[in-house]
């Protein structure tokens, strides 16, 4: 069982840089902390083995253990302003879209005035669904008839002090299947006290600690245009309030507008007060509000229709948590996989890796090659559940979901958080995942249930059957990582004769697509060793670093995004498929995503394009009649898991040399990918569809650069075979000496 | 149960005895039909796999299918081979589908 986790803020250093790591011992027991260079986490016995080198022994001495937490759940968080009076009578309103009321608990709509005792005035929805006014823990008025799940309703609550008299009401929005506007007031017994403290949205304060605030109580569902007023309102001047906040004058508080700075943490309020707020743990913002019409299907065109924020009790985005040690990264380290390895435990049977990335030194040396690692596709699987559950996993696998140590860990760890495969409690779609947490799957020798065998690898840990290749044949390389890519550009990648992906570049910012796809007609040289690459767009925000989105419709996904709600919030760009919004990776790679499967893989066959003069350097050594890659640790073949195959007419260049197939070699569980179906065709399997396939792709691009691509997840998994002599690693090892070579292709 | 709801019967004996030999495949298309019926079943209550050791050694569980609640570890073999696994899980899956158990001759 897992007691030992960590993380870092960092994930990609260079020499001279100090890293800090942050650790929890669940059991508070001490550890130890070795930072190690990575090569293989490969824990097959039939594989080639671990192999990890120890740089530096026991940084900091033994570290005594201590178990730091995670609170999920998201809201706004503004503070009160100094020199505003805390009101004695108040009205609050708000559009409301719950997605979970009823579920058991007291949910937060709006609070404030609160130290976080038992004082504040919050209004929710009790554990029935019923909307409600709190004075601490005392109601002081509640509706009759608990909200129904997924329907806008304008909700809220006024206390007038004179009178002692509350109310709450709600008016259903769009009163199709619901007429039922309703008022209840109530002398109170007890007279709300009022403190400056911060106001909350989406959830209530439980305390302020260490300047951060801790909420309780959260919300599921989206919350539109809510509203603060000194003054117990009546239902005219309510409205008033709600929709031209402004007119109400002195006695406005707040008026907060989500639409604005969406891409941001900011949340503004247009009243004077300008009690502005801030978000926690990323709620998904750019989403639908009560007043849109359809008549625009992004928030950039109609942004006063996407006044909404979407919260979930299980939102999260930064652990916060303290640093326990760092390490001062050698002038003299090569760049390359390291990580910080820690063991200890109560039983000292704990093992945890935090991994990063040392770059080259600004200045050089550099090697030839790059490997390019795709920590944004690492993140997007993230802490993935789908295992435990997502329907559907024991049929796409097509054997017994084999749970690991990170599995279970999960299993009674929620608070770790969710990948962005998976669901939210409310049943929506996880559209951001962050690195600032542990990450459970990010690890050397770990085992996955989504893999195959005979080793199980996908990820970072499959990635490190590349890094192992490359040592075994002797090519040095320094690594970068998505991050640095999208951050700095071209700029990264330039000083690079050739960039080796990982085996599931699966996610791209148009930062890191544009940057790729620059150096590879600058002359650059790009080896794409996987599958599913250059799929989905993402985006980063610079007000959360760390952090990706996406939003998913059509392709095969875990989940929709709502109607209306496939633009990134991050950016304002159309999410979705890269080949959706005009990029198809064929335009790239030369290949593009075109089945999956998870029973086997299977080999390559030689096609006439391979005996093209062009593509002799490729196959030196190499028999006419040999099949290529009938063997290996990922499927017992090259071509599996994730396949891509060519296509002119999605931009395949129509110089590319397809040199290999695996066509007609899968079987009925490989499916056609869904974007390619455009009716129910039954015929879309390995056995009856010549789509589903791996096509082995090469073509020159412009100043002398060139593109080598296998379009498949499982290929690197054979490069090891056979003490590395095999024709797989001697294909890959062929392109790859011609790609280090300067001249021109 | 709904009429036409696909289903296993003591007829389709054949296929538990393709699905004994070749628990990874390639199957039939009849052995396809009743292996998507017993793994389209619901998370919650699934029968799994917990890997005890690295690639050698795996035990039984049941998955909830709640996020907020661990894996229920069950009494049972341990397994040191996957397709000795597959093939208990596949004879529970067998007994519950048709009301019979599965006898080996």
């Amino acid at each position: 069982m897992i007691t030992l986790t960590g993380y870092s803020e960092q994930i990609s250093v260079r020499p001279g840089d100090r890293i800090a790591f942050k650790v929890s011992a669940e059991d508070g027991a001490a550890y130890t902390a070795d930072i190690v260079r990575i090569r293989c986490g490969d824990t097959n016995p039939a594989g080639p083995g671990v192999s990890e080198t120890v740089v530096d022994r026991e940084i900091g001495g033994r570290h005594q253990g201590r178990r730091q937490v995670i609170r999920t759940g998201s809201c706004v968080v503004a503070d009160w302003r100094p020199g505003i009076a805390v009101p004695e009578s108040f009205s609050l309103t708000a559009m409301i879209w719950p997605t979970t009321p009823g579920d058991g608990r007291a949910q937060a709509i709006i609070s404030f005035g609160s130290d976080g005792s038992e004082g504040g005035v919050t209004l929710g929805l009790d554990e029935s669904g019923r909307i409600t006014l709190w004075s601490g823990a005392s109601v002081l008025a509640a509706l009759g008839r608990p909200e129904k799940a997924r329907q806008w309703v304008w909700v809220g609550a006024t206390f007038d002090a004179a009178s002692g008299v509350a109310v709450v009401f709600r008016q259903p929005l769009h009163p199709t299947h619901d007429s039922g506007a309703t008022v209840e007031q109530n002398k109170v017994a007890t007279v709300p006290q009022l403190e400056e403290a911060p106001m909350v949205i989406g959830a209530r304060l439980a305390e302020v600690s260490n300047g951060r605030a801790v909420t309780r109580g959260h919300y599921n569902g989206k919350i539109d245009s809510p509203r603060l007023a000194c003054r117990g309102l009546g239902m005219e001047a309510l409205h008033v309030l709600q929709h031209t906040p402004l007119l109400i004058g002195g006695a406005l508080l707040a008026a907060w507008d989500f639409a604005r700075d969406i891409p941001t943490t900011t949340v503004r309020d247009t009243g004077a007060n300008q009690l502005h707020g801030s978000t926690v743990n990323l709620p998904t913002r750019g989403v639908t509000g009560w007043n849109w019409t359809a008549a625009e299907m992004g928030w950039p065109n109609a942004p006063e229709e996407y006044g909404a924020i979407h919260f979930h009790d299980d939102d999260l985005y930064d652990a916060g948590w303290e640093d326990d040690f760092s390490y001062a990264v050698p002038m003299d380290l090569p760049s390359g996989v390291y990580a910080a390895r820690l063991r200890g435990g109560a039983d000292n049977d704990q093992e945890e890796y935090i991994p990063f990335y040392v770059r080259a030194p600004l200045a050089g040396p550099r090697s030839d090659v790059v490997f390019l690692a795709p920590t944004a596709s690492y993140m997007a699987y993230s802490n993935f559940r789908v295992g435990l559950l997502g329907e559907g996993a024991e049929t796409v696998c097509t054997r017994l979901i084999t749970l690991q140590p990170q599995d279970m860990f999960l299993a009674d760890h929620p608070e770790y958080g969710a990948s962005l495969y998976d669901l939210h409690s409310d049943g929506s779609g996880v559209c951001y995942s962050s690195r600032l947490r542990p990450d459970l799957g990010m690890r050397p020798k770990t085992v996955r249930w989504d893999g195959m065998g005979s080793s199980y690898m996908r990820h970072f840990n499959a990635d490190s059957h590349i890094l192992d290749w490359l040592e075994a044949e002797n090519f040095g390389y320094d690594v970068l990582t998505d991050e640095d890519l999208h951050r700095e550009g071209l700029a990264c990648l330039a000083p690079y004769r050739c960039v080796i992906t990982g085996t599931h570049p699966e996610y791209y910012s148009t930062a890191m697509l544009d940057a790729v796809r620059a150096y590879s007609g600058a002359g650059g040289r790009l080896m794409y060793l996987g599958g599913n690459g250059f799929y989905w767009r993402i985006a980063f925000s610079d007000a959360t670093p760390g952090a990706i989105e996406v939003r998913r419709s059509a392709g095969t996904r875990c989940w929709d995004s709502p109607a209306g709600e496939s633009y990134l919030g991050f950016s304002g760009e159309a999410g979705g498929l890269w080949r959706l919004v005009g990029h198809p990776p064929q335009t790239l790679t030369g290949v593009g995503f075109a089945a999956m499967g998870f029973d086997r893989s299977s080999p390559y066959q030689r096609q006439p394009d391979s005996f093209d003069p062009r593509a002799a350097f490729i196959f030196e050594g190499i028999g006419a009649d040999e099949i290529i890659g009938d063997f290996g640790l990922i499927g017992d073949g090259a071509a599996g898991l994730e396949i891509d195959r060519a296509s002119l007419g999605l931009g395949t260049p129509d110089h590319a040399l397809v040199l290999a197939t695996s066509q007609w070699q899968h079987s009925t569980t490989y499916r056609l990918t869904l974007e390619d179906l455009t009716f129910n065709d039954p015929v879309a399997s390995g056995a009856d569809n010549g789509l589903v396939r791996s096509d082995l792709v090469f073509f020159e691009t412009a100043n002398g650069g060139g593109v080598f691509s296998v379009g498949s997840i499982a290929w690197c998994g054979a490069l090891a075979h056979n003490g590395y002599d095999n024709n797989v690693s001697r294909l890959t090892g062929n392109v790859l000496r011609r790609f280090i070579q300067p001249e021109g292709l | 149960m709904i009429s036409g709801a696909p289903r296993i019967t003591p007829d389709d004996i054949a296929f538990a005895w393709e699905f004994k030999a070749a628990p990874f495949g390639p199957h039939s298309p009849g052995l396809e039909r009743i292996l998507h019926i017993m793994r389209g079943q619901p998370m919650a209550g699934k029968l799994v796999l917990i890997e005890t050791e690295p690639h050698r050694a795996w035990t039984l569980a049941r998955l909830t299918g709640v996020a907020s609640q661990p894996v229920e570890m069950l009494d049972g073999p341990a397994f040191t081979d996957r397709a000795d696994a597959e093939w208990h899980v596949f004879k529970l899956r067998w007994a519950a589908h048709t009301g019979a158990a599965l006898e080996e001759p």
